[in-house]
């Protein structure tokens, strides 16, 4: 198989200690199907000193977001050379306070999950089947991985974050779907429900700080579209 | 040496302190089942938490029924655990069904055996025409000749671990990944001779960039297939070989359902669908080493090419990923061939009764769905060695959610 010589710039940094920020550049073969990950497993094979979140290796856990090349992304479908670049930069993702190496607390956007939001949601796939008769609907997993991609690439300081408010939007959406088809659709309306999300919302840290720099959209790996549910929660919040 | 950590809340210093290596998922339930106990617990792993075979794994919450021909002890715990599992992680799981398809004569009369294989074990079967298997997941091979439903789901491995592991947290567990195990700490045996046993581990933290020693009543090594390196860090051998699968994901989500064909279990025979992906596995081979497992070429053609059997949609659908999670695989072999019928569940090791080293145990293999009740059983033995009377709570009440893991901070990463 081909090979072709690519030039990996990785980031190293030990918590407390800023002076050893610095990059270490490391020039390996590549083949066609070799990720990011690929290259990390194989630099810490040789210095376990090298650290960075990886679990899954097919984009479901979202642990091993990184900004690569100046760009957030999960760093275990990234192909190097789809990237078409002779040197690769790695680094761990902004915002995010710093563990070591490329490795972040994502906690710094969890915490801001309120705990009884939901992750099922009802299954769009094949909507013509038709369930098992034990089951009311298919459920999944929604699209967001919350691998913090998002929240690195958003220009805007002291928010909430795009990966929060696509939550809260995709939340609220998810109590009136169930609303609407548990219940007849004229009986209640849906305030009670909604409101404390609306609240969250519209608080001093919600949508109206988005400057519509639409880098959320860009970067999420799983096509979850922070920015529309953004102007979506704007929408509802106008009427 | 500095300890960087808070050391676990306010039980009392008599309380044992059991030493947990690995994060995968055996260590993320051992942990949650010996907090609920009561016993002060560390637990260690040199990167991030399941980086190693637990977060690559199929997805498959498993019914039992794809074991229950062959083992029907594996099949009646998969049935018992996966119930457990979907009352206490439901967050974690997407409990859809499964579907058993067969597609030529050989596999309906397959249905003679595995129908009652599965009422044997416990697990509920409905019989389906073709067409009423179709009305469920339009995209089966149309030619399916009949199909059966089967309590089968699709999880979330990284999720459905770290609910143990946040719920353990929540319960003073001390959790520190990216902590390595360096060393074991050996002494002479209370009982003499040549004897030993272990007193507690040393560890490299890549965080702080320093190592330290930390003492320990009982260390369990819970690292799967890397466990010849750990028990060696005690001079033991240990008949334990990585056993890597590959799968292979295609985007988007072409069945809600569990897809399995009715046939003894084989390579590339489930496809699980995970979110908006359809994960098609799983192979087996032996590897030299655990960290190094690349998916060869050839079992990525293979993968699709069955796939597309059972759902031909999978033959358009856009590749997304192939990787390989290195299973450790209990038992000396030789060659690939015949490692389908090694037993696939787990050991329970009490290196005092193989080794002569007292206080050290290694648990090895099982299941991910099985996680929570070999947990329980490795506690159970573990509290009678140390003279503890504490039941097993685990499959009492729902574990936290996974985002909780990041809201309960004690110092881990």
């Amino acid at each position: 198989m081909s090979t072709t010589m690519i030039t990996f710039r990785i980031f190293r940094y030990r918590v407390g200690d800023p002076g050893s920020e610095r990059f270490e550049d490391t020039t390996l073969p590549v083949e066609k199907a070799t990720t990011v990950l690929d290259v990390l497993d194989a630099l810490n094979r040789k210095d376990r000193t090298l650290m960075f979140r990886h679990s899954c290796h097919h984009g479901s856990c979202g642990t091993c977001a990184c900004r690569i090349n100046g760009r957030e992304r999960l760093a275990c479908l990234t192909r190097v050379l789809d990237l078409d670049a002779q040197v690769v930069t790695v680094e761990p993702l902004s915002k995010l306070r710093k563990v070591g190496g490329l490795v972040v607390d994502p906690g710094g956007f969890f915490r801001e999950y309120p705990s009884d939001w939901q992750t099922l949601r009802l299954s769009e796939a094949n909507p013509e089947a038709k369930p098992p008769q034990e089951l009311a609907g298919y459920v999944r997993l929604e699209n967001c991985i919350e691998c913090g991609a998002c929240v690195s690439a958003c220009p805007v300081q002291d928010f909430l974050g795009p990966a929060v408010l696509a939550g809260l939007n995709r939340e609220r959406l998810h109590r009136e779907r169930l609303h609407r088809e548990r219940f007849d659709r004229r009986s209640a309306d849906t305030g009670d429900r909604e409101k404390p999300l609306l609240e969250l919302a519209s608080g001093e840290r919600g949508v109206w700080k988005c400057r519509r720099a639409l880098e959320c959209s860009r970067v999420c790996p799983t096509a979850v579209y922070p920015a529309q549910h953004i102007q979506e929660l704007r929408n509802k919040l106008r009427e | 040496m500095r300890n960087p950590f808070i050391l676990s809340m306010m039980l009392p210093m008599s309380t044992p302190q059991v030493i947990i290596i690995g994060g995968g998922g055996t260590g993320a339930a051992l942990a949650y089942d010996f907090a609920l106990r009561g016993l002060r617990v560390t637990l260690l792993e040199r990167g991030e938490l399941t980086s190693g075979t637990t977060g690559r794994h199929h997805g498959q919450l498993h019914c039992g029924a794809r074991y229950a021909v062959q083992d029907r002890e594996i099949g009646r715990e998969c049935m018992v655990e996966s119930e457990i599992l979907r009352r206490i992680a439901f967050p974690s799981i997407e409990f859809n069904y499964g579907l058993f398809v067969a597609l030529c004569a050989e596999d309906e009369r397959y249905c003679d055996s595995f129908i009652p294989a599965c009422e044997a074990c416990g697990i509920p079967t409905r019989l389906l025409t073709a067409k009423q298997a179709l009305a469920m997941e339009p995209r089966l091979n149309p030619k399916l000749r009949l199909s059966i439903q089967v309590p089968d789901g699709s999880m979330d491995a990284w999720r459905l671990a770290l609910q143990f592991f946040a719920s353990a947290r929540a319960l003073g567990a001390d959790i520190r990944n990216f902590n390595e195990v360096i060393g074991l700490n050996l002494a002479g045996s209370a009982e003499g001779g040549t004897r030993s046993r272990v007193t507690g581990v040393k560890v490299r933290d890549y965080r702080l960039g320093v190592e330290y020693e930390l003492e320990a009543d009982l260390v369990i090594n819970a690292s799967g297939a890397w466990s010849k390196k750990i028990v060696g860090l005690a001079g033991i051998d240990i008949a334990v070989s990585p056993s890597p699968g590959t799968m292979v994901a295609v985007k988007g989500r072409l069945n809600n359902m569990v897809i399995s064909r009715l046939h003894p279990a084989g390579d590339g025979d489930i496809i699980v669908p995970q979110r908006n992906l359809s994960i098609i596995g799983s192979t087996q081979r032996l590897a030299e080493d655990p960290d190094n497992i690349e998916p060869p070429g050839d079992d990525v053609e293979n993968l699709l090419d069955s796939a597309v059997e059972m759902v031909p949609a999978f033959r358009d659908a856009s590749f997304h990923a192939a990787w390989s999670a290195a299973r450790p695989l209990i038992g000396e072999a030789a060659s690939a061939a015949g490692l389908r019928s090694l037993s696939r569940d787990f050991s329970l090791i009490d290196h005092r009764d193989s080794d002569g080293v007292d206080r050290f145990l290694s648990i090895i293999g099982g299941k991910a769905t099985t996680l929570r009740g070999m947990a329980q059983i490795t506690a159970d033995w573990v509290c009678q060695q140390l003279g503890i009377q504490a039941e097993c709570r685990t499959a009492e009440q729902p574990l936290l959610p996974a985002r909780s893991y990041y809201r309960t901070r004690t110092g881990a990463a």
